[in-house]
């Protein structure tokens, strides 16, 4: 252990920043399946931001003259329409471009809504201690013993369909995970002398909280974080393939399936095109969130 | 008659062990009514071995735990936790530096910012002139300025001691209490920060509570003693006292189960294997 | 003919930074009946080379040596098989960490057998007869009733005997103590020795005790390397080494003892200038 500290002393010359960078990047890099993910992910970063560029066609431009063509490899196919057109004429292509974007800014939503409110809680919970840890851990498991899915369909219904709604209701089925996870680290860090030193040197509960302690939970949050990403993407895509998320003709994945599903049968593509990209994406996260924990979670143990 | 930093009369702490599912709730006497008294510039060492409630004594002193029954008074004022919050002034005077050097830092805080921190909680002094501070305190235990922006990862265990007992000294304390200060380090490390501790002594005027298992190092640190056993003083005395003429069985025991590394007993041990 | 002869042996480790060298060219040798100590500090490679010659490294490390014998049989290429036959049986190991070196889902009487059940080809009856001996040999009150009880209801220093009652059960040729009185109070640290040092006499093993701790050393080697970064720095007899060091890393690491203090502040590693780790491999 002594020996390896001397030698990250002497690598963190040039910079600290740069060489807990390169430490992560090693140990991220061991894990193939990670890195794959995070270009695969990326990619999709890419696509999103660019839809307007690289997308063909507007993604609710209905064609009356092009309905439900098929890919440009099929008979009948035309590279006007590269993976086909759906029931109304509209270029899958371009929707599926444009669907990356609702993927992403769900994900972005429904994560940073649940972490942050997860963290507050839990950290109160494993702050303080006492009745107000058993009241908010009570709650959670309530939560938790909802199946996810379900508790978010409820919620929406009681909210209203829509896009925004199914983050809200997502996020709140998702912050237990954040709510337990913080607290638990909370519970073990506020044990550690350096917590008791802060508290020696006479820091206040807050700066206790959110200075001392909670800089070093992060690291399982952050990987809980991007596995949860591809969960709400996921459930994003149920919602409205149940016709509770995003209302057409938003081009979102989930939705795009609901209005594929009486083609199933005649049109393939119109069905599976979406469906390949939410698994693409989903797949890519959760490698890269593998290759996140290997990364992070021995540098818990080391320090 | 130099002044009094700290005393105890009788001071107690229990601990409620809750009941389990196959267990009744009990109590746990940690700590069973000390008493002690230390001058300014003094160092006395509490030695025990583990679970003889040293570390439950120093914590406090420190003022973490408030004691179950009994009085502390530092500087001759009486600490009285259960009334309230301690007053900034009053918390000031003690610090503590703990054994573990690689848990008592925090590992997400720039050195600098680990020796700024108590300042900036307890007074208003400029940014600058913290920094200054900061900087001063840092090679005044032996570190360098460059390591002002470095974590604690990327210290060995002697020089996070280091950087621990700087951060003890920023606000000024009158007491420093030293929980197994040097018992994680390795021997060479050892002497260089007991070394550190004698300078800062003399500088400062610091007065110490060193706690200790290790008898060679309470031997060479101590002005007085206190052995601990199960809760109690079973002996209290001038170094020289002790040493030379232990009363208490267990403090004889203690003593005779210390390793010797002098040329002497390693002959009578060698002669004796032989035979 | 030595038990345990090491010429040369070197450990590598693969890390984030680079290849770092934990061991550097040790030479080593353990007679029977002879109490070997090697002492250094965090970082010497003390441990490292032990449990080099355990197999018990990670797969970052990799072991080089010119020889690596015990009996005189190579164990340096030996096949995990093989090697599981000699290790555990004719050498045994104990650590620094006497709870968590004991599962805590067994009881110390089941472990302590079923170290028996994979060395030796004793029945149950005679396996539970040999446990309780065992635990009587390294003075564990009330034998029959401990072999029931888990770790946890146990003390470091009774998890240390039952340790060391697995370690000789096989009667081992070499036992290597891995800090063992570390984690442990003084007082239990004498009496762990003392049990030590009588085993080690009654049943004539080699032993190798690696400690950073002088005072150990004094109290139980026969010959004494002193490691540092990984290298050997001197090698003597306990007497000599403490009589008059020659090596200045040694004289060094004894005048920073407490006990021997003289003056007002201890001497320093640092006052002492010395050669950072020479070569000293040729010692064949």
């Amino acid at each position: 252990m002594a020996q390896s500290n001397t030698i990250i002393t002497k690598g963190a010359e040039a910079g600290t920043r740069r060489a807990m960078l390169a430490e992560f990047w090693y140990y991220f890099s061991q894990n193939r399946g990670a890195v794959m993910g995070l270009y695969v992910f990326l990619a999709i970063v890419a696509i999103a931001l660019l839809a307007p560029v690289i997308a063909p066609h507007e993604p609710s431009l209905q064609n009356r003259g092009a309905f439900l063509v098929p890919p440009v490899w099929e008979a009948g196919g035309s590279w006007d329409y590269i993976l086909g057109t759906d029931a109304v004429g509209r270029d899958i292509l371009s929707r599926l471009i444009y669907g990356a974007r609702f993927s992403l800014f769900i994900g972005v939503v429904v994560v940073s809504l649940a972490v942050s409110v997860g963290i507050i809680v839990g950290l109160v919970a494993g702050y303080f201690r006492g009745w107000i840890d058993t009241a908010i851990t009570r709650v959670m498991d309530v939560i938790l013993a909802f199946p996810s899915l379900l508790l978010a369909l409820v919620l929406v219904a009681i909210l209203g369909p829509g896009l925004v709604n199914a983050m809200i209701a997502i996020a709140l089925v998702q912050q237990p995970h954040y709510v337990r996870l913080t607290r638990a680290a909370v519970m073990g860090e506020k044990g550690r002398d350096y917590v008791t030193a802060a508290r020696v040197a006479g820091a206040g509960h807050l700066r206790l909280m959110f200075r001392t302690i909670l800089p070093n939970c992060t690291a399982p949050l952050i990987v809980q974080a991007a596995l949860s990403f591809s969960t709400a993407i996921l459930d994003a895509a149920a919602l409205g393939f149940l016709g509770m998320g995003a209302q057409p003709p938003a081009p979102e994945w989930g939705t795009m399936l609901a209005e594929a599903r009486e083609f199933i049968m005649r049109a393939w593509w119109v069905v599976t095109f979406p469906g390949l990209a939410i698994l693409i994406t989903v797949l890519a996260i959760n490698l890269m969130g593998d290759g996140l924990r290997d990364a992070l979670d021995p540098k818990l143990k080391r320090s | 008659m130099s002044e009094i930093v700290l005393e105890t009369r009788g001071i107690k702490r229990d601990y409620h062990v809750g009941g389990g599912l196959f267990r009744p709730a009990r109590t746990v006497h940690a700590v069973k009514g000390i008493d002690l008294k230390l001058e300014k510039g003094k160092t006395l060492a509490i030695v025990g071995e583990s679970g003889c409630g040293k570390s439950t004594l120093a914590r406090m002193i420190t003022m973490i735990d408030p004691p179950t029954d009994g009085e502390l008074f530092i500087d001759g004022k009486k600490v009285d936790m259960a009334a309230g919050d301690l007053t900034p002034e009053m918390r000031r005077k003690v610090q503590i530096v703990f054994q573990n050097p690689y848990g008592s830092l925090n590992p997400r805080q720039k050195i600098g910012d680990v020796l700024m921190e108590p300042v900036v909680i307890n007074s208003n002094v400029p940014a600058a002139e913290r920094r200054d501070r900061a900087m001063a305190m840092l090679t005044k235990v032996g570190l360098q300025p460059e390591h002002f922006n470095r974590y604690p990862h990327m210290f060995s265990g002697g020089q996070r001691q280091r950087i621990a007992i700087a951060r003890a000294l920023m606000l000024n304390p009158r007491l420093l209490v030293l929980d197994e200060p040097v018992s994680a380090l390795d021997l060479s490390v050892q002497a260089q920060v007991l070394n550190l501790l004698a300078d800062l002594q003399d500088e400062f005027e610091l007065t110490y509570v060193f706690i200790s298992h290790d008898l060679s190092v309470v031997r060479y640190i101590a002005d007085e003693v206190m052995v601990m056993y199960f809760g109690e003083a079973v002996e209290y005395g001038t170094r020289d006292a002790v040493f030379s003429d232990p009363k208490h069985d267990y403090t004889k025991t203690l003593f005779a189960a210390t390793p010797r590394a002098d040329v002497e007993s390693i002959r009578t041990r060698l002669a004796k294997r032989a035979a | 003919m030595a038990l345990l002869e090491i010429k040369n042996l070197t450990v590598e480790f693969e890390t984030a930074t680079g290849k770092l060298r934990a061991v550097d060219r040790v030479s080593l040798a353990v007679d029977e009946r002879e109490v070997l100590a090697i002492v250094g500090e965090s970082g010497s490679g003390k441990s490292v080379s032990m449990l080099a010659v355990m197999g018990l490294l990670p797969w970052t490390a990799t072991v080089t040596a010119d020889a690596m014998t015990f009996q005189g049989r190579d164990i340096l290429n030996l096949s995990p098989k093989q090697r599981r036959q000699i290790i555990g049986r004719d050498i045994a190991m104990i650590f620094q960490e006497p709870v968590a070196s004991l599962n805590p889902c067994f009881t110390a009487g089941f472990q302590v057998e079923e170290a028996l059940k994979i060395h030796t080809d004793l029945d149950r009856a005679a396996r539970r007869k040999r446990a309780i001996e065992l635990f009587e040999a390294v003075g564990i009150p009330d034998p029959e009733e401990r072999l029931g009880h888990f770790p946890h209801q146990m003390s470091g220093g009774q998890s240390q005997r039952v340790m060391i009652a697995m370690a000789i059960a096989c009667n081992p040729k070499l036992l290597i103590a891995d800090e063992p009185t570390t984690a442990l109070d003084v007082t239990i640290q004498k009496q762990i020795l003392d049990l030590l040092m009588k085993l080690q006499a009654e049943q004539g093993m080699g032993m190798i005790m690696i400690t950073h701790d002088m005072g150990v050393v004094a109290e139980t080697a026969d010959r004494v390397i002193v490691q540092y970064m990984g290298r050997k720095m001197e090698e003597a007899d306990v007497l000599s080494l403490f009589e008059k060091p020659k090596n200045a890393y040694t004289k060094a690491l004894l005048s920073a003892l407490p006990e021997n203090a003289t003056g007002d502040r201890l001497p320093t590693v640092s006052d002492f200038a010395f050669d950072e780790a020479p070569y000293t491999g040729a010692a064949q």
